[in-house]
């Protein structure tokens, strides 16, 4: 009896280790035997919809929907390549080098313009902008900033409004939040400046895009800086509240992307997922498709959307990042 | 007559195999030529992109504080973005102790250190294009060896490689192509003369012996040389036999017309039976002697004349009525009747003396074959060439040997007991040929024989 209590002592830690999700649920098709393992960085009320009509076309077949951090994600995958039957994740820096890594199995039957996927292997399937988001309230009888300059003086001007009131990532834990930092300082110095008058008004830094339209919503923060737009356009609720601002001066746009892993054990049903969601995106209907789909005006250089290739894992590299972090904290964190 | 000469391979067969068999090599060895420099020049390609990926990193490293710092630019890994999406993977070494980058990527050491340059490696189970440099980094106190290596892998170039090798593949095929149209024109121009030349030998007459005089191409000389070397002393051992037979034939004739008349002098004085009838005999056989060395001799003549023919306008029914005339009294002993159909005239431009001699040795043979108390019809006609047709009512040509009938010396089977030398239808063959024409022998349905000189 001793010993089964110490077993139990000693094996519940590591249960509870074993299912730290962020979200898990089981979609259970017609007649399922078999069961498609889908690691996702998307919310599953986004890609509830989605799956459930995969389902329905697909007889036979569960989708367990495992979500993490982007940041999460690569590290249990990288621990455990062969669990996961896709992997879908907002972070293409961190699915690129995955796939560069070998990690990525190649599907060459999809035809998928160049520029939305890698080595036949790594597939995008939606254009979301990283976007300024704002509670209405605090800009009442203000002009809504614009761009990144506007947003800087709008803070300047009225400090004691936005003192504690300002949220972005945590470039730290949230690999999108870092890779949409790291575009933004490749692409001005805007972003440092941006940063360090943020900083001093004590920003909020969160885990998720979630978390942060919660708080914006609440009023417990006014601006939101590099949020997923598309996470604050799909709540019905908060569209009287927020306003959703694409920076004007540069966008910074990410595209969603999914493999399926090398190693994977139901791969031919993996791929039929990828290629499903290509069909999906390209109808458009948003009932069942509730992310953006792919900007197929792609390849105008105006539209700066991160482009996948080898130079997204130049920020990934140790010294890369560590001299990234330093400055980001030297800017973020003041005086703390 | 003609022997099977012993065929020793063909000239046209070993010109083509040696032709196209060098074309085919040429055109290998353009193709693995092209196709290997492309290689090296691809593969240069890569190699100064990796250099200038290396260089950039390179070039951002320092030394703060005794660590060492590297803000690699976007553009080092920017740059190696191929149509193919090649992988890329990176290295950073201080002093032999990996910073940054992939573990284990490391350029084969070659003797304790690793080689800067370039190396091709297997790493995570794929081939990499490997470029290393490294620099010595000086700080405040101390100094350190930073090595930065990038790969990448070849897609992209293995598919520049299979376009560059199938346009090469296209180039070898075509330059081919090429060499074989005109190894085949090449070797039918030097066959064609060669075939020129048999052509022009085939077509010679029997009797035209004369030299090749056409111009023939220079290594053809030593060949038509010694033909035409050949062909002269033929035709002057041919003209000694002639002369040497027309001599003897007249050497003969004069001493047996003497020995002849000797005989009829002693056969009107002899009076015995069993004399006279050996007398006879002797005169017989003297006759026949006699007749053959005309013979010869009219055929020496006309192997003579037929080289240069003395054509003159005559008249062919003139020229048979008055050989008719002259062979009547021939005729009548023989209780044979001589008639002559056909057109009144028959214009003709020919040696009257060869045909003359042609046609009598022809009324000649019918009457030796024709029966007593038949007729030899002697037909001329006009249509569609100038012909003459004697035919008899006597046994016919031996079916058999039909066409064997007008060589020299030749005589039919059935000709025993009749005098002859077997001269008579060479010699009226030899004048057709040299007037153009020919001899048909033919057997009359009703029976007899016919000869038709067709000029």
């Amino acid at each position: 009896m001793r010993i089964l209590a110490a077993l139990a002592l000693w094996i519940w830690p590591l249960l509870a280790t074993a299912q730290e999700w962020e979200d898990q649920q089981r979609f259970e098709g017609t007649e399922a035997t078999r069961t498609l393992r889908v690691l996702s960085s998307t919310d599953t009320s986004f890609f509830a919809p989605i799956i459930q009509r995969f389902l329905r076309e697909q007889s036979g077949w569960a989708i367990e929907y495992f979500v993490h951090s982007t940041a999460e994600i690569d590290t249990r995958f990288r621990g455990n390549p062969t669990e996961y039957d896709l992997v879908i994740s907002s972070a293409m820096d961190l699915q690129l080098k995955l796939a560069n890594d070998g990690f990525a199995a190649q599907i060459n039957d999809i035809d998928h313009p160049d520029w939305a996927q890698w080595r036949q292997s790594l597939f995008a399937f939606t254009t979301e902008p990283a976007a300024i988001v704002i509670n209405r309230a605090a800009f009442a009888r203000q002009d809504i900033p614009q761009t990144r300059q506007d947003l800087i003086r709008a803070l300047r001007a009225r400090p004691e409004v936005f003192r504690g009131r300002l949220g972005t990532y945590d470039v730290r834990q949230s690999a999108l939040g870092y890779l949409f930092a790291t575009q933004d300082a490749r692409a001005s110095e805007t972003f440092w400046r941006l940063m360090e008058v943020m900083g001093g008004l004590d920003i909020r830094l969160y885990c998720c895009s979630g978390e942060m339209i919660d708080d914006l919503y609440t009023g417990k923060i006014a601006v939101a800086y590099n949020v997923l737009g598309s996470y604050a356009l799909a709540r019905r609720d908060t569209h009287d509240a927020l306003e959703i601002i694409l920076p004007s001066d540069f966008p910074t746009t990410m595209m969603r992307t999914a493999f399926v892993p090398s190693g994977a054990s139901n791969a031919q049903m993996g791929a039929e997922f990828i290629r499903y969601l290509i069909a999906l995106q390209s109808m458009a209907a948003p009932e069942d498709f509730p992310l953006p789909p792919l900007n197929l005006e792609q390849g105008s250089i105006a539209q700066s959307t991160i482009a996948l290739e080898p130079a997204l894992m130049t920020y990934l590299d140790r010294l890369k990042r560590r001299t990234f972090l330093k400055e980001w904290e030297s800017a973020i964190i003041q005086d703390r | 007559m003609v022997e099977a000469v012993p065929v020793s391979g063909s000239l046209r067969g070993r010109l083509m195999i040696t032709l196209i068999g060098g074309a085919a090599v040429l055109a290998l060895l353009l193709f693995l030529a092209l196709r290997s420099y492309a290689a090296q020049v691809a593969q240069e390609g890569q190699d100064s992109i990796l250099r200038a990926s290396v260089a950039s990193i390179l070039d951002a490293a320092v030394l703060r504080r005794g660590q060492v710092e590297i803000d690699i630019p976007y553009a080092s890994f920017s740059m190696l973005s191929t149509a193919s999406d090649d992988r890329v993977f990176y290295a950073v070494h201080q002093d032999q102790t990996l910073v940054s980058g992939y573990e284990g990527l490391l350029p084969a050491a070659d003797g304790g250190a690793a080689q800067d340059g370039f190396q091709t490696i297997d790493f995570l189970n794929t081939s990499l294009r490997l470029a290393t440099a490294s620099r010595m980094l000086v700080g405040e106190s101390d100094r350190t060896r930073i090595t930065v290596s990038v790969g990448q892998t070849q897609d992209a170039l293995a598919g520049t490689l299979n376009r560059i090798s199938r346009n090469a593949a296209y180039f070898g095929a075509g330059f081919f192509a090429l060499a074989v149209v005109l190894s085949l024109w090449a070797t039918s121009a030097t066959i064609g003369q060669l075939k020129r030349l048999t052509t022009s030998v085939a077509r010679r007459g029997p009797q035209d012996l004369s030299p090749f005089a056409k111009p023939v191409p220079s290594e053809m000389l030593p060949l038509v040389r010694s033909l035409n070397s050949l062909m002269g002393r033929l035709d002057q051992s041919l003209n000694q036999s002639e002369d040497f037979i027309a001599e003897a034939a007249h050497r003969v004739r004069t001493p047996l017309a003497t020995v002849r008349s000797y005989a009829e002098a002693t056969l009107q004085r002899v009076n015995r039976g069993e004399n006279r009838e050996a007398l006879r005999s002797m005169i017989r056989a003297i006759d026949e002697s006699s007749r053959a060395a005309g013979q010869l001799l009219d055929h020496a003549m006309i192997t003579f004349r037929a080289d240069h023919l003395d054509k003159q306008d005559i008249d062919l029914v003139e020229l048979v009525q008055d050989l008719v005339l002259r062979l009547t009294p021939v005729a009548d002993m023989r209780d044979v009747d001589l008639r002559v159909h056909g057109a009144a005239q028959l214009p003709y431009s020919g040696d009257p003396i060869l045909l003359q001699n042609a046609v009598r040795n022809v009324i000649d043979n019918a009457l030796k074959y024709a029966p007593t108390e038949s007729a030899v019809d002697i037909s001329l006609s006009d249509e569609p060439l100038p012909q003459i047709q004697i035919c008899d009512q006597g046994p016919g040509f031996p079916p058999a040997e039909m066409d064997t009938l007008a060589s020299r010396f030749k005589r039919g089977n059935n000709a025993e007991g009749i005098i002859g030398s077997g001269l008579g239808l060479t010699i009226a063959q030899d004048v057709a040929v040299a007037h153009g024409g020919t001899l048909t022998l033919t057997n009359r349905v009703e029976g007899g024989a016919c000869v038709s000189l067709q000029l």
